[in-house]
């Protein structure tokens, strides 16, 4: 019990750190670190959607990136068809409009998410990390060679979609949104896992077997978080191609798929506030080391190591103590 | 589109198979023995190939390169493996992914701090360079050397398996992790040498296909992720299924690659043609992959069945 | 905060004069690939800029390099850190178009200067360019059209035509077959980053082409040139410095001897700038500088023989300067069209062995004053 308040205190203690941060840079005119602030709440939220399926459900996913890139790519061409008025596949009209995008780019990734579930999800364990990573990779090279959308030079977005009543092109009202999403589905996150839905995901992570004898389908369950995951990874890419003002294969290398595990892992797998931590921890020292060496990604990997090695529970782990798996 | 095109065809689809193979192998062994996913597989891959162009340029015969690139990926697989890998055994699957995911980083920046930024040079050695006739068609020297070796490697590697005690061992620990160690073989030295072996087999891989192709810093990732889909298709496990795996792989990259493009080109304008052509051929290991796993959700040969 | 800046730019340029520069060094930011397999020719473009510097003897700049990774959005945060944090007022060096797409839109947005050292994309050529977005080394198509007229005009009639499938590598097959008067023998697509040719070169083998023209930049064509080499088919290859440039040619060694591509530049480009700048780059740097490195040499001359003339606080002053283009380039001649990208003469040059180094040798020239297609979409005057 003890634990579970500790915990508490460390999350509301990283959600205020990432408002107040960024708060008192608007005022000190350091617009830059408002962007970063931005940054890290967009990634946070894409690994909040990967740790559903990851930290509670135990499934390894290794190419989530796909539904990051996609959300990015719903944004951007929504965005471009809106700007030249000619509807999509001559069907549906653009749309610059956040409220419109988002909704779009969770049902996009869903989508897909149902797809490359419902056939990974018949494997489990290491297949699934290496059936992930090929379908990303696939839909990557598709991305690539693709020219109607910019292939691999990407989708630029001319002029960041808009939200009533906030001017997205300066940093901070493009924060509180980043910050707002973000805090709404951790909010959503928590209380699936609160839900029977959520101790069913938990249940079969740990036994399988016990959850299929009381009548529940662990495919099915499993299935059903996957997608839940993707939607809200695909909405963090619709967030990021607004922050970078582009969309383009590089959002679903499988790099970019690794640097999602790196997020949760940083942070503790499995811990609500886990991706938030991590999120800030990674591009803090993207920042801090990229400007200082070129060879920073030789101590960003010494430093994963080191975590995996000799620090578990990641961050949050070390804050508030191991987690007590029921 | 003549006979000697497809024969010509389907050979480079063998070799590149082949190819395939000796990287596969070597993962799917670590894997079956110790249930260990390995990220860095693909920079033993690369570590071989420098090696063997630093080697080749050094002694100025590619031969020795050879032996150098080999052993140096064995050996750095060694290393790793008493140093990290050998507390990830005991660890879930997530572990392994982030403690190799490091790896790659680290080995990935620490070869360019080493050997520059810029590709190496590598060359055929001479005794293999040029064509011979195949009757149909002239046919790439090297590239039917490449064929032999991994043929050989893989009656090698089967020989090893089936026929030693080494191979006993290793047959042991794929059953059953908890037995050998009872048996009184020395689990840790096993481990290591087995590790030391896959990554020697990705470091040859490495420096055989290095002289065709570019040295250069993250060459590995990509055939790693190729080894993957191998592995999926054939069964994660088993020498066999890495074999037909990666048979079936390279045939249909290099067959795709060359017929998509003709296929559209029967009703699409020519650069048209050619780019859907190879926009749908780069995806297409992948959909052979997704129905593989549709009709056998564990492989063509799963090991554990 | 700028317009305090300006004020007091302005001012001190009225107590100094029109030729008066401010006191502080100007930051430039140079945003490349130092790592992955573009690492090569962003070492490259950073020593190129760096040796310009270190030459000029001038503290006018004060540069800060920082790596992309060769991934836009990584590029995109560079930026913003570069002008947010470091006050940077001119960015360069980056290497690929798609990461400059994801970049100069934005940043000039800002009314931030960003100089091209090598990626020139139709678009910010034609209809997006910008009065704060120069190129100082060509638009993208420029070394292909070239390489196409060149064939036309050479006596090939049937060319064979391969690039990567990736905008980049359309393009570059467009614009070789803008100015090529032949037939096409053949057409080929392959994978971005592919290694293994053999499929390809067997159907060039059977094309009965009489050329083959490439585009396939850093490793893939040095894979494709090392197989080639071995495959017994001799029609001779075509090709441009991206392909065969000194960043791959050690790594091609006796393979891509014989080859013959384009470029503005080249080594032993004869000038009295050039023999300077190759000279001290090798003695600095221990090997023969690339396209690349000419070109970010270049860009620095470029940015520092604006700084001499006009403060870069007073934008239409400096942009003005800058477009005056009055510098001394290693590739001879330069003036910038009014999409401010070169208008230049290409050559051809020939992969030789010149006393045991792989190297380009200038043939001739292969269009001279040469604009882009695109400038004629370009609004500005």
């Amino acid at each position: 019990m003890r634990d579970t308040h500790r915990e508490l205190a460390v999350n509301l203690a990283l959600a205020l750190a990432l408002f107040a941060v960024p708060l008192w840079a608007l005022y000190a005119n350091q617009p830059f670190t408002i962007t970063l602030a931005t940054r890290i709440a967009i990634l946070a939220l894409a690994g909040v959607g990967l740790n559903l399926i990851l930290g509670f459900g135990g499934m390894v996913s290794f190419g989530h990136a796909v539904f990051f890139g996609v959300g990015g790519y719903a944004a951007g061409i929504l965005a471009q068809h809106a700007g030249s008025g000619a509807p999509i596949l001559g069907l549906f009209p653009g749309s610059n409009q956040m409220l419109v995008i988002w909704p779009v780019a969770m049902v996009v990734a869903g989508l897909l998410a149902a797809a490359i579930g419902a056939l990974s999800l018949r494997t489990e364990g290491i297949f699934f990390i290496m059936i992930t990573l090929a379908f990303a990779q696939m839909v990557y090279y598709f991305a690539i060679s693709w020219p109607a959308y910019g292939g691999e030079d990407g989708l630029p977005i001319l002029m960041r979609n808009r939200f009533p009543g906030l001017n997205t092109m300066r940093p901070w009202p493009l924060f509180l949104i980043a910050f707002g999403v973000l805090m709404v589905m951790l909010a959503l996150v928590a209380m699936l896992r609160a839900s029977r839905f959520g101790a069913a995901l938990m249940a079969i992570r740990q036994n399988p077997v016990r959850v299929e004898a009381v009548g529940i389908s662990p495919y099915g369950v499993k299935l059903v978080a996957f997608v839940i995951s993707g939607m809200i990874t695909g909405l963090a890419g619709a967030l990021m191609a607004d922050l970078t003002r582009f969309a383009s294969p590089a959002m679903m290398a499988w790099t970019m798929s690794g640097e999602l595990i790196v997020i949760i892992i940083l942070g503790g797998t499995g811990r609500l506030f886990g991706p938030v931590a991590g999120a800030a921890i990674l591009v803090g020292f993207e920042v801090t080391f990229g400007g200082m060496t070129e060879h920073w990604k030789l101590w960003l990997g010494l430093v994963l190591l080191a975590v995996v090695l000799f620090a578990r529970g990641g961050f949050i782990g070390f804050l508030a103590g191991r987690e007590r798996l029921g | 589109m003549t006979l000697a095109l497809i024969v010509e065809q389907m050979l480079n689809g063998v070799q590149f198979g082949l190819m395939l193979f000796l990287m596969s192998a070597g993962l799917t062994l670590v894997f079956g023995v110790m249930g260990l996913i390995n990220l860095a597989h693909g920079s033993l891959y690369m570590l071989g190939a420098f090696f063997c162009a630093a080697g080749a340029a050094w002694t100025g015969n590619f031969w020795l390169g050879l032996v150098a690139g080999t052993a140096a990926a064995a050996a750095a697989g060694a290393l790793i493996e008493v140093s990290v890998i050998r507390r990830l055994y005991t660890r879930d699957h997530l572990d392994q992914v982030l403690a190799t995911f490091a790896l790659i980083l680290i080995l990935s920046e620490g070869t360019k701090m080493v050997f520059g930024p810029f590709p190496l040079y590598l060359n055929i050695p001479a005794g293999l360079s040029g064509t011979v006739n195949l009757g149909l068609m002239p046919y790439s020297l090297y590239r039917l050397a490449l064929i032999g070796f991994g043929l050989a490697v893989a009656i090698g590697l089967w020989l090893l398996i089936a026929r030693t005690r080494l191979g006993i061992r290793i047959r042991a620990g794929e059953n059953d992790r908890e037995m050998i160690g009872a048996l009184g073989v020395n689990i840790r030295a096993l481990y290591t040498l087995v590790f030391a072996l896959g990554a020697a087999l990705a470091g040859l891989a490495g420096a055989l296909v290095g002289a065709l192709q570019s040295v250069q810093v993250g060459m590995g990732e990509p055939v790693l992720i190729l080894a993957f889909v191998v592995i999926v298709i054939g069964g994660i496990g088993s020498i066999k299924g890495a074999m037909v795996g990666a048979l079936i792989v390279g045939i249909i990259d290099t067959m795709g690659r060359f017929l998509l493009p003709r296929i559209f080109a029967t009703f699409l304008e020519a650069s048209q043609a050619s780019g859907l052509g190879a926009a749908l051929a780069s995806m297409l290991i992948y959909v052979v992959m997704a129905l593989v796993l549709i009709l056998r959700p564990k492989g063509l040969f799963p090991a554990h069945a | 905060m700028r317009l305090r800046q300006t004020l007091v730019a302005s001012v001190a340029a009225m107590t100094l004069g029109a030729g008066a520069v401010s006191a502080d060094p100007v930051t430039v930011g140079l945003i490349t690939t130092l790592s992955g397999g573009g690492a090569g020719i962003g070492a490259d473009i950073r020593d190129g800029f760096q040796l310009a510097l270190t030459l000029s003897g001038s503290d006018a700049i004060r540069l800060v390099v920082e790596d992309d990774g060769q991934r836009p959005e990584q590029a995109v945060q560079i930026a913003d850190r570069m002008i947010q944090s470091e006050r940077a007022e001119i960015l360069t060096g980056i290497i690929f178009s798609n990461l400059a797409m994801a970049v100069v839109p934005s940043v000039v947005a800002q009314d931030i200067f960003y100089v091209s050292a090598n990626a020139g994309p139709s678009a910010l050529a034609g209809a997006g360019c910008s009065p704060f977005y120069f190129n100082a080394a060509w638009q993208n198509d420029m070394l292909h059209e070239a390489s196409g007229a060149y064939a036309g005009a050479n006596g090939m009639t049937n060319t064979f035509i391969l690039a990567p499938n990736y905008p980049a590598g359309t393009d570059a097959l467009t614009g070789f077959k803008r100015r090529y008067t032949g037939t096409i023998a053949g057409e080929i697509y392959t994978q971005l980053g592919q290694t293994d040719y053999a499929a390809e070169i067997a159907q060039i083998r059977a094309s009965g082409a009489d050329s083959v023209f490439i585009f396939l930049p850093g490793g893939m064509g040095i894979s494709f040139m090392r197989q080639y080499s071995q495959s017994g088919v001799d029609i001779p290859v075509i090709s441009t410095a991206f392909t065969v440039g000194q960043d791959n040619l050690p790594a091609m060694g006796e393979a891509a001897l014989g080859v013959i591509n384009s470029g503005q530049w080249a080594p032993d480009t004869d000038n009295e700038a050039n023999r300077t700048f190759v000279a001290a780059f090798r003695e600095a740097f221990g090997r023969t500088p690339s396209i690349y490195a000419s070109q970010s040499y270049d860009t620095a001359n470029l940015i520092l023989s604006a700084l001499a003339v006009a403060d870069v606080g007073q934008r239409e002053a400096f942009r003005d300067a800058l477009r005056a283009a009055d510098f001394t380039s290693v590739r001879g001649d330069f003036v910038f069209g009014n999409n401010q990208h070169p208008i230049q003469d290409v050559y051809m040059r020939q992969v030789v062995n010149v006393d045991g180094e792989i190297t380009n040798r200038t043939l001739g020239l292969a269009i001279e004053d040469y604009q882009d297609v695109f400038a004629a979409q370009c609004a500005m005057e």
